[in-house]
Order: structure tokens, then C-alpha cells, then sequence
């Protein structure tokens, strides 16, 4: 314990407390309870209703398709990024991660246009597509193109410092031992790294699911289509529709509260195989 | 651990590794931005000039980067009271704060856009209060505001975070041997030490609220001029199929974003000097 004039006088420390749960209260938890109260401020019949709607139930399952093929991606990418960066000595490192970490920096809605600039219609391929008949923007290609780009570094960026941290002692062991590559990978690096990337992966996932900017600027906006589920919240909020928008708003607000969950347990129990720190 | 000796790595699988990196790097992130200064360039100053400095454009940026260097300023101060209170104290309810945090960046942006819209609308809860003392926020530049703050407090909580459970409680009860009060110890010894990490935490909040879309558009009004957001702008060019004046904004904004991000290099190459 401190010395007793480290402590601030229990009164000054009680204030304290008190501004930064009001604060939090104010600014995070009321905009959680608004969407509930909103979506079932008409009842349960009309939320289940909301949910289920055929356009509803389409932007649901565009999310998960779109979040499923981005995630699997860039987990894959995460991976051979960290291994190349944590496990090797070249020149170059420190800004290829910050090229890895650039989409970060970049306003959704450039990420979106990117595409639209290379895959649109008056874009770069656009005749090109057109004339075979392939379709990027206003089409699933361009939804899961943008949420690459956006959720580009999540899992490198967990795993970057986990694996530099970890070193290499285990895998040149595994060899030595007469493992091949593959099996060192699999048996050694995997189980070493494996709470750091499911960290990553419950990152990129939330992101994926509900990146609004980027995929707003691709979609095209047809509903039951192109419309995942935060494009459908903005097209039902637009038509005055407010239950049916909160309704689909508190499926996301679920996900958002599961994956806040999950990650503080894993903090809790597997604090020192997330981070850096020995 | 002891930091091994250099050597070179005798794991396999560098070349294959670098290469997906680097190819799946230039896909998805290097070629496409490049796309956009192409496409900006390829249209001369003039043309540039006339949609990436038109007075609308200018009005767009002003917001955008105004209201993220205030809400990126609100957040260091309460940021920096959070994660204060989180570290130094316990308290019933202590993780549950811990954890919520971090909500910003879980809840999608449109969903946290519409609920500070049904919030402080003038029939909202907070509205309604906020109204009558002259105080509108939804519709108004102030609802910007609110919405980037919402978004931004993580960033700054957790850059804060590990850099002041480094302060030293040596250097603490040193300032407190030499007759040093709480709030000067504060002032001198704790706020010099943890300045690079707020600094840091600012410029991403910063960065992050700059070119957010998602909960702004909700609850802000969108008026040309008045409070129409960047990121709105070049959505509103490219529905006019005036690709050329889109990409010329994101020009601009990418410029600004990349020079913070050079910043924040350089705040963090600091940091990590001043920790030693």
C-alpha cells in the first residue's frame, strides 16, 4: 500500500470515482440502454416482427457472409504478417507495420471509395468487368472488399507483439526435435498464440459486422440484396421506421455486449498471453 | 528473458510469409489508396483546386478536424480521469466500468449514431433538458461533437493506461519527501510523465473522429455549410457521379490523416525514449 500522502483524501477520492462512472454512464451505458428501450418500446410482437422481416432477415445473413470471408482472411494474413515480422530480422520492419496499421488512419468512407474508383463503372476496370459480365460494386465482391480494407489490421496487430515477445527458443526446439515446419506451427506457435488471436479475431469480427462507412459507399443500398445490417438500420431509420431500425440496431447492440464480454474474460483469465509483457 | 544475441533465424517459412503479407498489403490497402491520388491527380490543379478547396469543401473540413480535436480534447480529460480512477482505486463495479470502456469500439457506428440521435433529438431524454437552456445538440455542429466524443474515449483510456501504471511510486514519494502537495506531485511529476502517452492518445482520437461517418451522420444535421461532415461530402460527389471531386476530397483528407499518422510516430519514437 502506498504511504498515507500518496493517497488523495477519501473524500477527493470518492468525487473521483464518482465524475468518471457518471461520465461513462452518461456518454456510454445511456446510448446502450436507448437502443433497447427504443427497440422494444413497442413490445416484444413487434420486435420479433422487425427482426424477421424478409429484408431483415436478408441483411442478416449478407453480415454473416460478408464477416465470415473477411475474417477468415485477414485471420490468415494476421498470421503470415506476425510470423514474417515477430519471427525474422529484415530491414523495413517498422514501416511495413505501419503500413499494415494504415487503414486505421483512413476515413470508412476512402475505403469505399477506393474500390469505386477501381471497380465502378467509370473506374479503372469498370468496362472491363462490365464486358464479361462481373460485378464488384453494388455487389457482394465490393461489400467484402471494403471490410477488408477496414478491418485490414486487427489480428496482425494483436499478434505482432505477442509473437516478438514470445520469440523463437520454442520453434527452433520443435526443429531441432525433428518436427517439420508445419508441425512446429501447428503443435508449438498455434497453441502459444492461440488467446492473442482469438482477441484479434473477436476485434476484427465486431468490426466486420458492423463497418457502416465503407460498405455504405459499395453497396448500392438494395434492399434485401446488397444491404447488410447496419445499411438496413440507416434505410429503415430513413423511412421513419424507427422500431424495426432498433429492433435490427439490437441484434448489433447483442453482438457489441457478447463481444465486450468475451473479451473481458479473456483479459481476465489470459492476461499474460495477450500482451507483450513477460 | 534475456534478449537473444543476433542471429539469423533458422525458422522456415520467411519467404512465404513476407510474400502473402506484402501481396496481400498491396491488394487490398497500397494499390487501392494509391487509386484515389491518381484519380486526383489525373484531373490537373485546376480541377483539383475547384472541388478539393470549393468553400462547401473548406466549411466540411473545418468540421470534421475542428470537432475532432475537440471531442480528442474532451477525451483526454475525462480519458485520463477514467483510467485514473480504473488503476488507483477499487471499487464495487470496477471491471464492469473496465470493460464498458471499450463499447465504442465494439457497437457499429450506425447503431451508436441512431441511439445519441434518440438521446438528444429535442424529444429525447436528453433533449428535452438540453433544449431549453439554449443547448440543441442533434441537428446542430455540437451533435458532431458528442458523437466523436462517444467514439473516441478508448483510444485515449487505453494509450493512458499502461503508461500510468508505470509511474513510479519512488518518484511519488519523492515529490512527497520534498514537501511536494497531491496536486502539485500531480502537476510535476505524474501529468511531465504520462504527456507523451495523452499526446498519443489525442492524435488517435483525433484521427479516428476526423474521418468517422457512422455516428455522425445520424445526428447531425447535414446542411451544407453548416454541418456537413467530410466524409458526407465525398459520399455526396459520388452520388453525383463527380468521381474526380470525390477522389480530390479524399486527397486532402488522406494527407491530413497521414501526416498525423507520421506524428504519431514520431510522438510514440518520444515515448518510448522517455520511458527509459
Amino acid at each position: 500500500m502506498p504511504a498515507a500522502g500518496l493517497r488523495e483524501h477519501p473524500l477527493i477520492k470518492a468525487l473521483l470515482i464518482a465524475m468518471a462512472v457518471g461520465y461513462v454512464a452518461l456518454m456510454l451505458l445511456l446510448p446502450l440502454g436507448a437502443v433497447l428501450a427504443e427497440a422494444f418500446s413497442k413490445g416484444w410482437g413487434l420486435w420479433f416482427a422487425a427482426i424477421s422481416a424478409p429484408d431483415a432477415r436478408a441483411s442478416i445473413r449478407l453480415t454473416l457472409i460478408v464477416a465470415t470471408i473477411t475474417v477468415a482472411l485477414n485471420t490468415v494474413f494476421g498470421i503470415a504478417a506476425s510470423w514474417a515480422i515477430a519471427k525474422f530480422d529484415f530491414p523495413g520492419k517498422a514501416p511495413l507495420i505501419a503500413l499494415i496499421e494504415l487503414p486505421f488512419s483512413v476515413s470508412p468512407v476512402v475505403a469505399g471509395l477506393v474500390f469505386v474508383l477501381i471497380f465502378g463503372a467509370q473506374g479503372w476496370l469498370g468496362p472491363w468487368l462490365e464486358a464479361h459480365d462481373i460485378h464488384v460494386i453494388f455487389a457482394l465482391p465490393g461489400l467484402v472488399l471494403a471490410t477488408l480494407f477496414v478491418t485490414f489490421p486487427f489480428v496482425a496487430r494483436q499478434l505482432i507483439p505477442l509473437m516478438t515477445s514470445q520469440g523463437r527458443a520454442d520453434e527452433e526446439a520443435a526443429l531441432t526435435l525433428g518436427a517439420s515446419g508445419l508441425q512446429t506451427f501447428w503443435r508449438v506457435t498455434l497453441p502459444n498464440i492461440r488467446f492473442g488471436l482469438l482477441y484479434g479475431v473477436l476485434l476484427c469480427n465486431a468490426r466486420a459486422m458492423g463497418e457502416f462507412g465503407a460498405v455504405s459507399v459499395v453497396s448500392g443500398h438494395i434492399r434485401g440484396e446488397t444491404n447488410t445490417m447496419p445499411l438496413q438500420i440507416e434505410a429503415l431509420y430513413d423511412d421513419y421506421d424507427f422500431v424495426a431500425a432498433f429492433a435490427v440496431a439490437s441484434l448489433l447492440t447483442l453482438l457489441a455486449v457478447v463481444t465486450l464480454a468475451l473479451k473481458s474474460a479473456l483479459e481476465w483469465r489470459h492476461r499474460d498471453q495477450l500482451s507483450a509483457r513477460p | 528473458m534475456v534478449p537473444s544475441p543476433v542471429r539469423r533465424s533458422r525458422l522456415p517459412g520467411f519467404g512465404l510469409s513476407l510474400g502473402i503479407t506484402i501481396l496481400w498489403l498491396s491488394l487490398i490497402v497500397l494499390i487501392p489508396i494509391s487509386a484515389v491520388f491518381v484519380k486526383g491527380a489525373s484531373q490537373g490543379w485546376g480541377t483539383f483546386w475547384a472541388a478539393a478547396g470549393s468553400p462547401r469543401a473548406l466549411a466540411a473540413y473545418r468540421l470534421s478536424f475542428g470537432a475532432a480535436a475537440l471531442a480528442a480534447a474532451v477525451n483526454c480529460l475525462f480519458g485520463l480521469l477514467v483510467a485514473w480512477v480504473l488503476l488507483r482505486y477499487r471499487f464495487a463495479g470496477r471491471r464492469l466500468l473496465g470493460a464498458l470502456i471499450d463499447l465504442p469500439l465494439a457497437l457499429p457506428t450506425a447503431v451508436a449514431g441512431i441511439a445519441l440521435t434518440a438521446l438528444y433529438a429535442d424529444t429525447g431524454p436528453l433533449g428535452r433538458l438540453l433544449e431549453p437552456l439554449g443547448l440543441p445538440v442533434a441537428y446542430h455542429p455540437a451533435g458532431v461533437v458528442v458523437a466523436l466524443t462517444f467514439i473516441g474515449l478508448p483510444f485515449v483510456v487505453r494509450t493512458i493506461e499502461p503508461v500510468l501504471a508505470e509511474v513510479s511510486s519512488e518518484a511519488e514519494e519523492a515529490a512527497l519527501t520534498l514537501g511536494a502537495t497531491r496536486l502539485q506531485t500531480f502537476f510535476r511529476v505524474i501529468l511531465p510523465t504520462i504527456a507523451p502517452a495523452l499526446a498519443t492518445g489525442f492524435a488517435l482520437a483525433f484521427a479516428r473522429g476526423a474521418g468517422e461517418y457512422g455516428s455522425v451522420i445520424f445526428i447531425a444535421g447535414n446542411m451544407p455549410f453548416k454541418s456537413e461532415i467530410a466524409p458526407l461530402l465525398i459520399i455526396t460527389q459520388l452520388e453525383e457521379y463527380n468521381y474526380a471531386g470525390a477522389a480530390a476530397i479524399a486527397c486532402v483528407m488522406l494527407v491530413i490523416s497521414f501526416a498525423v499518422l507520421l506524428l504519431l510516430n514520431l510522438l510514440q519514437h518520444w515515448q518510448s525514449r522517455s520511458r527509459v
